[in-house]
């Protein structure tokens, strides 16, 4: 391999695990606090980008008032599955919680289905991410370092919204013990509320930067870049933010390179994700940064 | 030996069970014959499940890879060397499979074994893990065997899957085998074997303090649920005749958790009558995709309502029944009695499972 289509593979490594970091965040801050895996979010992702898809096809909105609007529109889709379908099972064993999250799965995409259709829709860039960037002899379009930027601004301001301000602090109280919160005078279900917010608005965005690399959308197209990035989540530690994006880079990265080096394996690209996670986990149980937790007996 | 009222009345509610089968075999068309065959298979689906997450608390969701083995290995034993020779015209079968076909039985009990092969082979590393991480690695290993049918085609044919498999799976196969899966895993639970598993359900360390062997116990729970899961999937090749790797989604495993969790962790028959539930439900909805009309009203059909409704009774059925139907209950003869006589007293004799929770 030339030094060029090296570069060219790298970037597009990246940019697909900077989307994975994108969807991972929402799984891991979910996990760190409910301790539930939430498997509608993948589906979330996929609504993200059918809701900035339908606002440019059929309300003709510019794509700088569509694609806000989507993230906006998505995340309160977020916070009523939270409000209707979780809320009222958390003091229930965690199966309970984890069949909510697999029926709210089953309905997003079965009315997916109903109402955008089966068929694939071909997703429409803006104009300005279609331009060819040269690099050396490596060429690029405009849309992957378009996605790359984007995903680190918004990883900056979740950063800065989780380090440096009090929902932040009230969430990583949340995720510490839920209780005890509740007793410090935290309004912990508001805090719940909010996290699930923001991990939906990273899905939508996701869903939307996916449509852009991907541009086929389909009711069941949040399936497998959801299990990608809770695996990318499990990988980084789950409950760790940091992590997750860790988790989320080295996983874009990782499944890139191994087709780019060995084309002969490129049949079994979705099993890679499976056999790094499970290798991984059998070294170190808790992923990278996961912390190890004493067992209380 | 004294023979007791509720053997007898098993029994004799079997040799019924038994005539309704055969009746239905000879009367009902092979689409309602589909359907209760179906039941069968997702019970036995839902027993299993029950048994390594209801009974022994390990979060297994390798369900639709164990199912795979099994359908893959029974398919490949029954077809003929003529069907095997149409379907593999892309790249020839390996020669060792090409010829060989053995007897239904027989390629029930390979499917079986090899399943079991295959799960105590995940459950091997997949020991040192708990909750969330077991659940991820398992559904990351049913994943890995989907990619490999799909990659290993001189012997599964790839994505193009294997197409007419001999339909052998009839009413007696499939619930004599609801029947026998019954059987053992109730009679595994009820010995210290099950007892055991019990116990490292509600807290592993205790249980290892108290001398339980972790390993050895949740091996063998892996075993047998991936035994009678394998033994499931090689009744479901022989009766839909086709397979492809895309049955086997992870899909299938959530259908299955769905299952059981509709019918209570921890009762067996809750699965089996959950199972049945689910699969008629399906297809009594099946209408409302159809175009119909109320009045002046034309409703014009459309596809995969069904599932949506499906979807919102499942979420309607864990917000509000949170216990599942049975909850940790099983069937008893004791308790029906009770019933019929208005008597509202629980037995401790009925509820010997109901500590949990």
């Amino acid at each position: 391999m030339t030094f060029d289509q090296f570069i060219q593979n790298l970037a597009n490594g990246i940019s697909l695990g900077s989307l994975y970091a994108l969807i991972a965040i929402g799984y891991t801050m979910v996990y760190g606090i409910l301790r539930l895996i939430n498997f509608a979010h993948g589906d979330i992702v996929m609504l993200g980008a059918y809701v900035a898809f339908y606002g440019v096809v059929m309300f003709m909105l510019p794509w700088w008032v569509a694609f806000p609007l989507a993230i906006i529109l998505t995340a309160g889709i977020g916070v009523i599955i939270e409000r209707a379908a979780y809320r009222p099972l958390r003091s229930f064993p965690r199966i309970n919680l984890f069949t909510s999250a697999v029926a709210v799965s089953f309905l997003l995409e079965n009315l997916g289905n109903v109402i955008f259709g089966g068929r694939p829709k071909a997703f429409e860039r803006p104009a300005f991410m279609d331009i060819a960037l040269q690099i050396g002899e490596a060429s690029v379009l405009s849309y992957t370092p378009i996605i790359i930027v984007t995903a680190a601004i918004l990883f900056a301001i979740l950063i800065y919204i989780v380090n440096r301000t009090k929902v932040g602090m009230a969430m990583r109280a949340l995720s510490k013990d839920i209780e005890t919160t509740g007793l410090m005078g935290i309004n912990t279900d508001r805090i719940i509320m909010f996290s699930f917010m923001l991990g939906s608005a990273l899905a939508a965005a996701g869903g939307i930067l996916w449509a852009i690399k991907f541009p086929q959308i389909n009711p069941l197209m949040g399936v497998m870049p959801g299990l990608k990035a809770f695996i990318a989540a499990v990988l980084g530690g789950i409950g760790n933010i940091t992590g997750a994006m860790l988790g989320g880079f080295l996983l874009g990265v990782v499944e890139i390179m191994i087709v780019a080096f060995f084309p002969d394996l490129s049949g079994y690209r979705d099993a890679f994700a499976y056999v790094i996670l499970i290798l991984l986990l059998l070294f170190r149980p808790t992923g990278i940064m996961g912390e190890v937790q004493a067992e209380k007996v | 030996m004294k023979i007791s009222r509720n053997t007898l009345l098993t029994l004799g509610a079997l040799i019924i069970f038994a005539g309704f089968l055969y009746v239905a075999q000879n009367m009902f068309n092979t689409y309602i014959l589909r359907i209760i065959n179906l039941c069968a298979i997702y019970s036995i689906f839902a027993i299993t499940f029950n048994l390594i997450y209801g009974y022994t608390g390990q979060f297994s969701l390798g369900h639709a890879g164990f199912a795979a083995v099994g359908a893959y290995v029974a398919a490949l034993l029954t077809m003929s060397a003529q069907q095997k020779e149409a379907n593999f015209f892309l790249t020839p079968i390996v020669p060792a499979l090409a010829t060989m076909q053995w007897p239904f039985l027989f390629a029930i009990i390979a499917a079986g074994l090899l399943a079991a092969l295959v799960g105590s082979l995940i459950a091997w590393p997949a020991l040192r893990l708990r909750g969330d991480y077991l659940a991820i690695a398992t559904l990351g290993f049913s994943e890995i065997i989907r990619v490999l049918l799909v990659n290993m085609q001189p012997v599964t044919n790839g994505a193009l899957g294997l197409k007419g498999i001999p339909p052998y799976t009839n009413l007696f196969w499939s619930w004599g085998c609801v029947v026998i899966t019954l059987f053992v895993i109730k009679r595994l639970t009820n010995t210290s074997y099950g007892r055991a598993l019990r116990a490292i359900r509600d807290d592993e360390v205790a249980a290892e303090a108290l001398g339980v062997q972790l390993a050895r116990h949740k091996l063998m729970a892996f075993a047998v649920s991936a035994f009678f899961v394998g033994v499931a999937g090689a009744l479901m090749a022989n009766l839909i005749s086709t397979i492809d790797p895309k049955v086997f989604l992870f899909f299938l495993t959530y259908q299955i958790v769905g299952i059981t969790v509709m019918g209570g962790m921890g009762s067996l028959t809750g699965s089996t009558i959950a199972a049945c539930l689910y699969t008629i439900f399906l297809e009594v909805l099946r209408p409302i995709e159809s175009p119909f009309t109320i009045g002046n009203l034309h409703v014009p059909g459309v596809p995969g309502m069904r599932m949506v409704l499906f979807s919102i009774l499942l979420l309607i059925v864990i917000l509000f029944y949170r216990h599942g139907l049975m909850g940790t209950r099983e069937f008893s003869w004791d308790r029906l009695f009770e019933f019929f006589r208005g008597k509202k007293k629980a037995s401790p004799l009925t509820n010997s499972e109901g500590e949990q929770e």
